[in-house]
């Protein structure tokens, strides 16, 4: 990989690979257990455990459940502001997709190379974040539909529109609204990216740079690069609950459209 | 110029978007603290917009960085 060969290669961390079952098929389509499937059930695995130590309900709450608590009611307190009281039923919605997305965000942050494991962000593929765009946008529009009927399509006539306005208005509001999905999945899927290629070139100065045969290289290059790893890492895990929080804040705007019709 | 070339110099390029993402997000954040400033006891209810604020003008700044992969990368 990057450190041995002395180049740096940020983009090998994303491939998938076939772990288990390489020739596993159903009609042709290969349905090995990747890398990244195993990540997503380590990440499940994660949510599963957390949740589990938090869900006791006593009236006197333990370090764990006010920690659980803290999510949920974080994730309450989001809808309510946004939505309003119908919001409450997607609570479980939007609480489970907030913690997919930031413990697979977390997860794939941690230095696992160190023991020999592949570490790998599962939110670094956009096949996983469009899925969970798309999931989100199909909601929006079933519930659209299903609680406004053809009534729905004012959404895109902001209200006291009138006349020949609205013809220019309706159509440029539709494609806005249908580019939702788009970068709702390309900000989560990119924003990861950057920053997993952003550390891993960094680290690659500094592995090359302690190898260098020249000794004046490891003080001058691998030193500042090691500090602005650091760095970047603490920005990352920042960026990795902003990015967690602002697509379940972004779902539950949708999904406020589609149930409040402005 | 030699096509690989111009790929390279167009991803470079591409650079300067994320660039001028970086003074939206930091528009975003100092308008955002100077108004919280002057009046505190209405910024906790306003973080919500900031961070729609902030994920607009950060998209932007992603997309240029798209576009610098997908020229290094796909093209």
């Amino acid at each position: 990989m990057s450190a041995e060969s002395g180049k740096i290669d940020p983009m090998h961390q994303f491939l998938i690979q076939p772990l288990v079952g390489e020739h596993w098929q159903i009609a042709g389509q290969s349905i090995a257990f990747t890398n990244s499937a195993l990540w997503m059930a380590l990440t499940f695995g994660a949510i599963w455990l957390f949740m589990l130590g938090g869900m006791k309900q006593q009236m006197v709450p333990g370090r764990w459940q006010v920690a659980v608590e803290g999510f949920t009611g974080f994730i309450t307190d989001m809808l309510d502001t946004n939505i309003g009281p119908k919001g409450r039923k997607f609570a479980p919605y939007v609480f489970s997709l907030f913690m997919f997305i930031l413990f697979a965000n977390f997860i794939g942050m941690f230095p696992v190379a160190l023991v020999g494991a592949h570490p790998f962000a599962v939110t670094s593929q956009l096949t996983i974040t469009g899925i969970l765009a798309l999931v989100s946008f199909s909601m929006v529009v079933i519930v659209g539909f299903a609680k406004h009927g053809f009534h729905f399509f004012s959404l895109f006539i902001p209200s006291g529109v009138k006349g020949p306005m609205a013809l220019i208005i309706f159509p440029i509001e539709l494609i806005s609204f249908l580019m939702r999905p788009f970068s709702l999945g390309l900000r989560l899927f990119v924003a990861i990216t950057a920053g997993h290629i952003l550390m891993e070139v960094l680290a690659g100065f500094v592995i090359n740079g302690l190898n260098s045969d020249a000794l004046w290289v490891a003080p001058v290059v691998s030193l500042p690069s090691f500090i602005l790893m650091f760095g970047v890492t603490l920005l990352e895990l920042l960026v990795a609950a902003i990015q967690a929080y602002v697509f379940a804040l972004l779902t539950s705007l949708y999904l406020s459209d589609a149930i409040n019709l402005h | 110029m030699d096509a690989n070339a111009a790929k390279l110099l167009g991803a470079g390029l591409a650079a300067i978007g994320v660039g001028m993402a970086a003074l939206g997000v930091g528009n975003v954040f100092g308008s955002f603290l100077e108004s919280a400033l002057r009046n505190p006891a209405a910024a906790d209810g306003q973080q919500g917009r900031l961070f729609i604020g902030f994920a607009a003008a950060e998209l932007l700044g992603l997309l240029a960085f798209v576009v610098a992969m997908i020229l290094l990368f796909v093209a």
